[in-house]
C-alpha cells in the first residue's frame, strides 16, 4: 500500500457547481494529503458547504473532476460514501434517540459488522467524552456534546476522509478547543480532514488553509504562508473616537485602498503607511475628531482574509458587468 | 442489499414511532374512528324495526311470508293485528314503524300472475328509516316471490320452457338491499386500511427532510431499497394491528359473517398493506413537506378507493372507460378479496386472479417507490 500512502486523499480539479445560472463553485482545484487537516475559510455564501456536499456525493458537480480516497466521485459515489464521514452544517442526528441508539444506527447503516460494533461504539463514546451519557436522549445534550457525538457517528466505520462543515459553530470556546484536539488525534491516526469554519482563530489549528469567496478559491497555504503573503500594501491600525464617521472620511484619502472595521479600530490598506498615518490624523482633527492615533501593523490572518474577499468581490463584479 | 442496514433503519424507525405517543395513538385510534364514521356513514342498515302484521288471507302461504319478516334481523314482530283499524292504531301510536297487510287472494295471484301485492304501511316521521324499512320489506317480499315462482316452475316440470329459471333465480339472489351491510363493511375496511396505511408512511421521509436528518442519511452508503424496506417494516407491523382492529370491528361490531380462514385474510391483507404503505412512501419521497405529503396521500388513497373500488358504486354499472380505470385502483382487488373471504369463505386459489393482480401491483410499487428516492440534494 505504498502508493496509497503517498496518493492524496482528495484531488479536486477545476470543480464547478451551478444552481441554475448561479455559479456556487467556480473551477476550484486543490488536493489534500493523507492525514492532513485542511481548513476552508470564507464568508457566508462563499461555497464551502456546496464544495463539501459535492465531495460527499450529495450534489452532482456541474464541471470538473474530484477524486476522494482514490475514487472518482461521479463514477462511483457509493464507494466514496463507504470511505467518508460527514458532519453537516446543520445538526442532523436524531434528537429523539439516545446517544448509543444514534451510534448503533449509524454503525448499522455504515455497515460496521456486528462483531465490531460494540467496540466501535465504546471507542466513539470515549473519544467524544460521552461516558455516563450513553442513554441520554440527544435532545437533552448541550451543543458541544452534540457536536462531539456527531463526530463520533461519523468515524464509526473508520473513514479515510472526514468532511466537517462548520462543526464548531455555536459552541463555547472550551468545547471548540476540545473538538479540535479530537480532530488532531484523528489526523494523527491517518484520517484526512476537510473542515470549514468561519472562526479565524480556528484557522491556526489547520495544517493548510483554503480561503474561498464567491465560489472561488482565493488563497491556499499554511497559516504562516498566508500571513506572510502580500496583501497589496501596508496596513495601518487607526484608533479614534467615532469609527463610523472616520471610516467615510479616511476612505477618501488618496492612497487608501481599503478600510475595514476590526473591533473598535479601523484597518487601512495603504500604499505608504507613515504618510497616510499623518494625513489621516490631520483629516480627522480637521473634521472634529481629534486624538486619533494611527500605527503600522503586521497583517493578521483576518486582514488577509478581508483583503482576499474584497479583491474577489471586486473581480466578480468586474467580470459580471 | 445488506440486511444489517435494513435492520438498523427499521430499529431506529421503531424507536422513533414508540417515542412519539401522540402519533402512535393517532395511528391506532384513526382506524377505529374511521371504521365507525364510515361504517355508519355508508351503512344505512336499520335493524330491529318494530313490525305489525295483518294477515287477511290466513293460509299457509301468507303465514310463510309473514314468518320471513319475523325471522329477518331487520324486523321484530311486535303485534299481530286483527283489523286495519288495529294496524292504524299501532302505527299512529308509534309502537310500530311498519305494518304489512297481506290481502286476501294473495297466493292465488302470486302463482297465477307471478306478481302479487302486499300492502306496506310505514311511519314516515323518520323518512330515512321509513325508506330503508320499505326497501327491506320489499326485498323480503321479492325474495319470497322469487322462491314461489321457482317452486311453481319446478312443479310444472319442463312444460314452460320460455320462462328462464335463471332470471327467476337472479331475483332471489340479487337482494342487495337486504344484505347491504354485509357488502359494504368489507369495502369500508379496505377504505380505512388504504387511508391509514398511506398516512402511516406519508410522513416518514418528509419528516427527515424537514428535520435535516436526511442530509446525513444520504451521505451514507445506504441504498434506496434498504432505506425503504427498513422504513416500512415498523409501519407494516402497525398497519397489521390497524387491520386487526378494522376486521375485528367488522365481525364483532358490524356483525358481518366471516366464512373465510384467518391465514387467507392475513396473506391478502399483508399484500394490500404493502401496496398502500408504498403509496404513502412514494408520496413522502416526492413531497418533502410533512403536511403536503399527508394531504396528497389522503387524496390519493381516499378518492379512488371511494369512487372506483366498487365499494360504494358497483363497478359493472360504470361506463366502460371508467371500468377500465378501476383496474388501476388497488383497493378494487382488495374489496373483491375481502367480500369473497368474508361472505363466501373464498380460498387463496379461488382468489388467484385478484391476488395475482395485487401482487403485481405491490411489486411495481415497491420498485417505483424505492427508485423515487434519489440520493442527492439537487
Ligand atoms: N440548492 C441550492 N440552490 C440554489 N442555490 C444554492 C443552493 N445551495 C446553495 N446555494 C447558493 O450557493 C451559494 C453558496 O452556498 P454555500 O451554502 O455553499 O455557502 P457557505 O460558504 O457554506 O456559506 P455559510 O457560511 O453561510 O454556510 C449561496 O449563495 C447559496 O445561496
Ligand atoms: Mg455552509
Amino acid at each position: 500500500m505504498m502508493a496509497a500512502q503517498s496518493a492524496p486523499a482528495i484531488v479536486v480539479d477545476k470543480l464547478g457547481k451551478r444552481f441554475g445560472t448561479f455559479s456556487a463553485l467556480d473551477a476550484v482545484s486543490f488536493d489534500v494529503r493523507r492525514g492532513e487537516i485542511m481548513g476552508f475559510l470564507g464568508p457566508n455564501g462563499a461555497g464551502k458547504s456546496t464544495l463539501i456536499r459535492v465531495l460527499c456525493g450529495l450534489l452532482r458537480p456541474s464541471s470538473g473532476r474530484a477524486v476522494v480516497s482514490g475514487i472518482d466521485i461521479t463514477q462511483d459515489p457509493e464507494a466514496v460514501r463507504k470511505r467518508i464521514g460527514y458532519m453537516s452544517q446543520k445538526f442532523s442526528l436524531y434528537s429523539d434517540l439516545s446517544v448509543v441508539e444514534n451510534l448503533r444506527f449509524f454503525g448499522g447503516i455504515y455497515g460496521v459488522c456486528p462483531g465490531a460494533i460494540n467496540e466501535r461504539i465504546r471507542f466513539a463514546v470515549d473519544m467524544a467524552g460521552l461516558q455516563g451519557r450513553e442513554t441520554s436522549l440527544v435532545s437533552t445534550l448541550a451543543g458541544g456534546w452534540k457536536q462531539r457525538l456527531a463526530l463520533g457517528c461519523a468515524i464509526l466505520h473508520k473513514p479515510d476522509v472526514l468532511f466537517l462543515d462548520e462543526p464548531t459553530s455555536g459552541v463555547d470556546p472550551s468545547s471548540r478547543r476540545r473538538f479540535w484536539t479530537l480532530i488532531h488525534e484523528l489526523s494523527a491516526g491517518g484520517v484526512s480532514v476537510l473542515v470549514s469554519t468561519h472562526y479565524m482563530d480556528e484557522a491556526e489549528y489547520c495544517m493548510r488553509i483554503a480561503m474561498m469567496a464567491a465560489g472561488r478559491l482565493v488563497a491556499l497555504g499554511t497559516p504562516r504562508e498566508l500571513r506572510q503573503q502580500s496583501i497589496g500594501g501596508e496596513l495601518l491600525e487607526l484608533e479614534c473616537a467615532n469609527i463610523g464617521a472616520a471610516m467615510d472620511l479616511v476612505a477618501k484619502i488618496p492612497g487608501v485602498h481599503d478600510v475595514a472595521v476590526f473591533g473598535d479600530a479601523l484597518h487601512l490598506l495603504v500604499d505608504d503607511g507613515a504618510e497616510t498615518a499623518r494625513a489621516a490624523c490631520a483629516l480627522l482633527a480637521e473634521h472634529g475628531l481629534p486624538g486619533a492615533s494611527a500605527r503600522q501593523i503586521a497583517p493578521s490572518m483576518e486582514d488577509m482574509f478581508v483583503h482576499l474577499v474584497r479583491t474577489a468581490r471586486a473581480q466578480g463584479a468586474a467580470a459580471g458587468t | 442489499m445488506k440486511i444489517r442496514r435494513i435492520v438498523a433503519i427499521g430499529r431506529k424507525e421503531t424507536l422513533q414511532v414508540l417515542r412519539d405517543p401522540r402519533s402512535l395513538t393517532i395511528a391506532l385510534l384513526l382506524p377505529l374512528m374511521q371504521m365507525f364514521m364510515l361504517g355508519y356513514g355508508v351503512n344505512l342498515d336499520v335493524k330491529h324495526i318494530p313490525l305489525c302484521v295483518l294477515d287477511q288471507e290466513g293460509n299457509q302461504r301468507s303465514q310463510d311470508l309473514l314468518k320471513r319478516f319475523a325471522a329477518s334481523r331487520y324486523f321484530d314482530l311486535y303485534k299481530v293485528a286483527a283489523s286495519i283499524a288495529e294496524v292504524r292504531h299501532e302505527i299512529d301510536g308509534g309502537a310500530c314503524r311498519i305494518a304489512i297487510v297481506v290481502p286476501a287472494g294473495f297466493s292465488r295471484k302470486l302463482v297465477d300472475q307471478g306478481a302479487a301485492t302486499v300492502q306496506l304501511l310505514v311511519d314516515g316521521t323518520d323518512s330515512n328509516t321509513a325508506t330503508i324499512a320499505a326497501a327491506y320489506a320489499g326485498s323480503v317480499v321479492a325474495a319470497y316471490s322469487g322462491e314461489v315462482q321457482l317452486q311453481a316452475i319446478q312443479r310444472r316440470g319442463g312444460q314452460i320452457q320460455t320462462l328462464t329459471p335463471v332470471a327467476v333465480q337472479a331475483r332471489v339472489w340479487f337482494n342487495e338491499d337486504l344484505e347491504s351491510s354485509y357488502f359494504i363493511i368489507p369495502g369500508v375496511v379496505a377504505l380505512v386500511m388504504a387511508i391509514v396505511g398511506a398516512q402511516l408512511t406519508s410522513l416518514t421521509i418528509a419528516r427527515e427532510w424537514e428535520r435535516g436528518t436526511m442530509e446525513l442519511m444520504v451521505s451514507t452508503p445506504v441504498t434506496p431499497m434498504e432505506l425503504m424496506l427498513g422504513k416500512l417494516s415498523p409501519y407494516f407491523v402497525l398497519g397489521l394491528v390497524d387491520a386487526g382492529i378494522c376486521l375485528a370491528l367488522a365481525v364483532g361490531w358490524f356483525e358481518v359473517p366471516f366464512h373465510g380462514t384467518l391465514p387467507t385474510l392475513f396473506f391478502t391483507t399483508s399484500l394490500f398493506l404493502s401496496v398502500v404503505l408504498c403509496i404513502g412512501y412514494y408520496v413522502s419521497v416526492s413531497i418533502r413537506s410533512q403536511v403536503g405529503a399527508s394531504q396528497v396521500a389522503l387524496i390519493l388513497t381516499m378518492l379512488p378507493t371511494t369512487l372506483l373500488s366498487g365499494f360504494s358504486f358497483p363497478i359493472d354499472q360504470m361506463p366502460a372507460l371508467v371500468q377500465d380505470i378501476t383496474y388501476l385502483v388497488s383497493a378494487r382487488y382488495y374489496v373483491t378479496i375481502l367480500k369473497a373471504i368474508f361472505l363466501k369463505g373464498a380460498t387463496v386459489s379461488e382468489l388467484a386472479v385478484p391476488i395475482f393482480s395485487l401482487t403485481a401491483y405491490a411489486i411495481v410499487l415497491v420498485v417505483l417507490a424505492a427508485r423515487a428516492f434519489r440520493k442527492t440534494l439537487d
